[in-house]
């Protein structure tokens, strides 16, 4: 009997490198500490299954969680972002650290989009590259976020963009700044199209990301702990000079405070996007919207 | 003057000098040559000084206490300003103020961010640094400028909106999201001067007009030098280098062409002569508003919006 009472080893005594182990069988949840079987994390769509937390997601993970099965056609020409400052950091200059990202994230950029089907519904769709850059918004980011609003509303389709990024790219400087103005001049042309346009914010959305085009959908939706906001708990923490309760700017929090529409489990998302499709577009039957799609531009 | 900055301080013979000068001629009332020399060779030096500052010198200058603020412009340049307060949501924020005001007989739209000149004030007025509520004034005013059909004029000078929790329970991402939107999609000519320190987001928020003019020493940033420093290299006393790298001074903007014009300021800035930079800034709105006036809205539209959506510098 006194075995059941027996204090067990918590999991969180496996040795502290465990996360280089070349296997990656084991993750660790960054939130609870948790640590799940790779394997099982992928059944779960990446979410934590003790504490429910949805892991980052890379752009091409988002895209595959999300569309119908072989839908997503990637749109948009090559494009690459350029050293207009000549920034230097450190002797290392910004062109190196560009190629250290792509490899790092295996990506070419911090977003790209293309048109797929959400639950048969025919979207253009974004999503941000966190692991490039941190998902930060230099020039091609913001051109490429311009584009998708642009083919969505030549395709006559609704738009939905993934957000998760850390806001600027300080070597792209106040050109990086802009990049809020160019994406909500694309996204204020968009919504005289009589198009919806969903934003999904994951963990985490911040600065310039969340204060431009993220905060401006018809429809704005939080991953579950999600962390959005204007400043990072660390600044503002400094500014408050307090600690935040756990709770601060999370989709729960700002859906409390109005916001955000909704806070959607991953796993649900697809179908919640299906059916506000249907209700904006597919099934609109407004005079204006039978134009659209009969004449597309 | 009582306060120099270090890269001033060649000047600190001269004007101790002048003030010497001064002293004696209150006693005897001559010696008027010699002291117009000494100033013109203060101006000299200054001007001198000034034409070689660095980056983080200008961000300096551009914090300077004595530097014209928003209600100062208002009060030199500007006729009949009737301040306006609140957002009708929540609450009036002492950080952005605004109202109709008269330039040379042409009414318009004033909103310009506020900051305070000692503690006191600074508390009232937050460093210059708007809550949410302070960014859906600015809105409130610019729909009330369109609806009025009077051009809108911001004055932009803040270290960044405000960073605290209560900021992000009142929504300071979507505040500021929602007044770029608005302010793109003004039906009025639109100009924007940035008077001092262009911080961030904050500063955006009310700064994409059809004209964005930057005063000769100010900055426009995307984060503080401290901040992005801290970003960069964790290390906010690195601040000097940050200045320098991001390329955040009227001169480098204008060079990549992405502000419109630069607004020359007195010799030894704009806090040397506020009567002087208030008159330059208010000939140089007019021309900007002149020459707005004559597109019609449509042009004036599609113009505002290839400005902003025709941003390149990306490779394809």
């Amino acid at each position: 009997m006194k075995e059941i009472f027996k204090r067990h080893p918590r999991y969180g005594a496996a040795p502290q490198d465990f996360e280089a182990l070349p296997d990656n069988l084991w993750i660790r949840c960054p939130r609870c500490r948790e640590l799940l079987y790779s394997k099982e994390l992928e059944q779960t769509q990446r979410v934590c299954s003790k504490c429910k937390y949805h892991f980052q997601l890379t752009a091409q993970e988002r895209i595959d969680l999300t569309v119908d099965a072989g839908t997503f056609e990637l749109l948009g020409p090559s494009m690459h972002s350029v050293d207009p400052l000549h920034f230097e950091s450190r002797g290392e200059s910004y062109s190196d650290k560009l190629a250290q990202y792509k490899d790092q994230s295996e990506a070419d950029e911090s977003f790209i989009y293309g048109a797929a089907r959400i639950d048969d519904q025919a979207v253009v769709l974004g999503a941000t590259e966190f692991k490039f850059a941190g998902g930060s918004m230099g020039a091609v980011f913001g051109e490429r976020v311009a584009r998708a609003i642009e083919e969505a509303e030549l395709r006559g389709v609704g738009l939905v963009i993934f957000s998760s990024g850390g806001g600027a790219r300080m070597q792209e400087g106040t050109i990086s700044l802009l990049q809020m103005a160019k994406t909500v001049a694309a996204l204020d042309r968009f919504k005289e199209s009589g198009l919806p346009f969903i934003s999904v914010m994951a963990d985490p959305c911040l600065g310039g990301m969340t204060a431009s085009y993220a905060m401006l959908g018809d429809v704005n939706i939080g991953e579950p702990g999600a962390y959005i906001g204007f400043a990072g708990r660390r600044v503002i923490e400094q500014t408050m000079r307090q600690k935040l309760p756990q709770d601060a700017a999370t989709s729960e929090f700002l859906l409390q405070h109005g916001m955000i529409d909704m806070v959607v489990p991953r796993v649900e998302l697809s179908s919640v996007i299906g059916r506000l499709l249907r209700a904006y577009v597919t099934c609109n039957q407004s005079s204006i919207r039978r134009r659209l799609v009969e004449q597309p531009v | 003057m009582s306060s120099l900055f270090d890269f001033e301080h060649e000047l600190q013979p001269l004007e101790r000098e002048l003030e010497s000068l001064r002293k004696r001629r209150d006693a005897n009332g001559a010696e008027a040559d010699q002291e117009e020399r000494l100033k013109g060779a203060i101006d000299d030096r200054l001007r001198e000084v000034y034409s070689r500052l660095t980056p983080w010198e200008k961000v300096q200058v551009a914090r300077h206490r004595a530097r014209p603020y928003t209600l100062d412009y208002l009060q030199l340049a500007f006729t009949d300003f009737v301040e306006l307060h609140g957002d009708r949501a929540y609450a009036d924020d002492r950080a952005i103020v605004g109202g109709p005001a008269v330039l040379d007989g042409y009414a318009m739209m004033v909103i310009g961010h506020q900051k305070g000149r000692d503690t006191r004030e600074n508390v009232d007025r937050n460093f210059g640094m708007p809550h949410p509520e302070g960014y859906r004034k600015a809105e409130r005013l610019m729909a009330q400028a369109e609806r009025l059909k009077i051009p809108v004029v911001t004055f932009v000078d803040t270290p960044g909106a405000n960073a605290g929790l209560m900021d992000e329970e009142r929504g300071q991402a979507e505040a500021i999201a929602s007044s770029i939107s608005t302010m793109l999609a003004l039906r009025v000519p639109t100009v924007a001067v940035v008077i001092g320190e262009g911080g961030s987001g904050g500063a955006l928020a009310i700064a994409v007009a059809d004209r964005l003019l930057m005063l000769e020493h100010s900055t426009f940033t995307v984060a503080s030098p401290e901040a992005a420093a801290a970003i960069l290299w964790r290390d906010s006393a690195m601040a000097p280098d940050a200045a320098a790298s991001m390329r955040i001074t009227a001169q480098d903007l204008y060079g990549m062409g992405l502000i419109d014009d630069i607004v020359p300021e007195p010799v030894g800035g704009a806090h040397r002569n506020v009567e002087a930079v208030a008159a330059e800034v208010g000939r140089a709105i007019r021309s900007s508003l002149d020459a707005l006036d004559r597109l019609s809205v449509d042009d004036l539209m599609r113009q505002r919006y290839t400005k902003y959506r025709d941003i390149r510098f990306y490779g394809e």
